[in-house]
């Protein structure tokens, strides 16, 4: 098996805003290793979601391709697509983002209703990502019975539930005070250095990135790379 | 079944909203089973009519009568098999708003007639010796708690007595039962003899014959010999098959089957624009959940299902307490209205066709919104948040 998870060879991305074309990726090239914990930086709108969105299969490239383990996911379908992220990928949203209606253990739950696996199958493995993440006293409470770390460690249970080998984290302590940032960040660090789990996280918290094992700067469409400290 | 769960709690986000969504599809499915109810009584008499059954009526009206000399003819005319009478007598018992049909007719004639009609022979036997004799339907005896032996007044609206009397008595000799579910009991039949006799005027005539026409013959080319037979008399005639006779009969009221429609046609447009404004609000409002569906791996068709079946699941659920309240009542109405409006019944195809309503108002009621949900453009939506 390549060391390398993730490779992004001459990716653009440009959208269009009213009459005019914005480029927010100009030929971008990146790979990711296996293992690899990387926090990219940057000022607003320098495309670091986009680039986020775009190793996800979000989002498709307007020129270049993104090749994810074995898949070129830039030239898959939206349904090839939908598949591909059940089972490779885990989000995790500045805003949590937690279905209200259903408890902590059915949040996590959630993506393995896109499986074959059984009710109790899916109970048990949404248990034990709740373990994982330190909430297994909390799994019958609602999203708002929950204070916002505890939110977003449901959401990291949720995003690391179907075992995916990348975590792609939008910032994930953007909403949060300090200490429950550092809480979330140690978490990230234990999943990626334990559990094997290769993170991209787009934070614009420089403490926060000190946690990655390297860190990107996202610049006019262009990324810089900068040894983390 | 796995997503059951999860689609569940979505109709159940906003209590109230969908408790008042719930509310207008059980009114709407209310009204659906108590006027397809009714519409089924008034439909009933063709339902229940005989394919080998032809009745004679006047040309002009139904409340035109026809010569009792007419019924050799009949009885003569090719292709007839047996021929019998009934006239419209339109009293009332103790109460004129106590109405049940009451018939002068031949007893062995009619019964022959109506073979699903069950009687003991014996009492058919004790109502053609008695000429004041009269037999009733176990609906109106249950309903009245009359018995054999009784003897009963009966109040004339049209048909006084040539003594001036409007009161006609009479003892009840049996109580006959139909074979047919569909089929009503609700009236009294007594002699003809005695009606034509005792009554002030019209005497010699009937309301309308019935026939029953030979095993193989044609009923249409029967019907036509017999109002050619009887073309250019003072009394034309037109003869019928028993379903289209009914169909006649209960036009006499209106349309019922369109009347019925276009009040179910406005009940479910308005119904539709409810329950397609409340899904239109729960996709609005939780299009960031949407797209979190959609990143999590769920497919187009997945979301597009999902919020379809929140806006079936309404429907079933308000539909199917509507069914259920609107059965319980027609079963009531079907016994304190047997009398006057018989037949009152909510047909196993009303459900099935409620069944397939529910289904489609729901689809149609949802489509908008989750198509909507389905093109959801992921990036776009966690944008927005």
């Amino acid at each position: 098996m390549s060391d390398t998870l993730a490779t992004l060879s001459g990716v653009s991305k440009s959208y269009q805003k009213g009459k005019e074309v914005v480029e927010v990726l100009h030929n971008l090239d990146l790979e990711i290793p296996h293992g690899d914990f990387i926090a990219i930086m940057g000022p607003s709108g320098s495309g670091k979601t986009t680039l986020l969105n775009l190793l996800g299969g979000l989002d498709k490239p307007t020129a270049g391709t993104v090749r994810v383990g074995d898949a070129e996911i830039s030239s898959m379908s939206n349904n090839q697509l939908s598949r591909w992220r059940s089972s490779h990928v885990g989000f995790v949203f500045q805003f949590y983002n937690l279905l209200p209606v259903l408890t902590a253990q059915k949040n996590v739950e959630l993506p393995l209703l896109l499986t074959n696996f059984s009710a109790s199958e899916r109970a048990h493995r949404a248990a034990l990502a709740l373990g994982i993440v330190g909430l297994e006293t909390r799994t019958k409470h609602y999203p708002r019975e929950l204070s916002g770390g505890q939110e977003q460690r449901v959401a990291i249970a949720r995003a690391i539930v179907s075992d995916p080998a990348l975590l792609l984290c939008d910032e994930p302590t953007g909403d949060l005070d300090r200490e429950t940032a550092v809480e979330i960040l140690n978490l990230l660090q234990l999943l990626n250095r334990e559990h094997r789990k290769t993170i991209v996280m787009v934070t614009h918290d420089a403490q926060a990135a000190e946690f990655a094992t390297r860190t990107m700067i996202c610049d006019k469409g262009t990324l810089e790379h900068r040894e983390a400290v | 079944m796995k997503y059951f769960g999860f689609i569940w709690r979505n109709v159940w986000r906003k209590k109230i909203r969908t408790s008042l969504t719930i509310l207008s599809v059980f009114v709407a499915f209310l009204l659906f089973a108590l006027l397809s109810a009714i519409g089924y009584a008034f439909k009933s008499g063709e339902d229940v009519a005989d394919a080998e059954r032809l009745i004679v009526i006047d040309k002009i009206s139904l409340i035109n009568p026809l010569p009792f000399a007419y019924k050799n003819r009949i009885a003569a005319t090719e292709g007839v098999h047996s021929v019998a009478h009934a006239s419209w007598f339109g009293g009332y018992y103790q109460d004129p708003r106590v109405q049940f049909p009451q018939f002068p007719t031949d007893p062995y004639e009619y019964f022959s007639m109506y073979p699903e009609l069950k009687m003991p022979q014996t009492w058919l036997d004790a109502w053609a010796r008695n000429r004041q004799g009269a037999v009733i339907g176990r609906e109106i005896a249950e309903q009245h708690g009359l018995n054999v032996g009784d003897r009963i007044p009966i109040q004339a609206t049209i048909w006084t007595k040539a003594d001036g009397g409007r009161t006609w008595e009479f003892d009840i000799e049996g109580i006959f039962e139909t074979e047919d579910p569909r089929g009503s009991t609700a009236f009294l039949l007594f002699q003809y003899d005695y009606f034509d006799e005792a009554r002030a005027f019209g005497k010699g005539t009937v309301g309308w014959y019935i026939l029953r026409v030979e095993r193989g013959a044609d009923p249409v080319q029967v019907a036509n010999a017999i109002d050619m037979q009887f073309a250019n008399s003072p009394n034309e005639t037109e003869t019928s098959t028993e379903a289209a006779f009914a169909q006649s009969f209960a036009k006499q009221f209106g349309n019922i089957a369109l009347i019925v429609t276009l009040i179910l046609g406005a009940v479910f447009f308005t119904l539709l624009l409810v329950a397609g404004n409340t899904m239109s609000q729960s996709v609005r409002e939780r299009i960031a959940e949407l797209a979190v569906l959609k990143t999590l791996g769920f497919a187009d068709r997945s979301v597009l299902g999902i919020v379809l079946a929140e806006s079936v699941i309404i429907m079933l659920i308000g539909g199917a307490l509507g069914l259920s309240v609107g059965w319980l009542l027609v079963q009531g109405a079907a016994k304190t209205m047997a009398a006057f409006l018989p037949g009152i019944f909510l047909s196993p195809e009303a459900m099935l066709a409620a069944a397939g309503m529910m289904i489609g108002a729901g689809v149609l009621a949802g489509v908008f919104p989750a198509l909507k949900a389905m093109r959801l453009s992921i990036v776009d939506a966690l944008a927005r948040g």
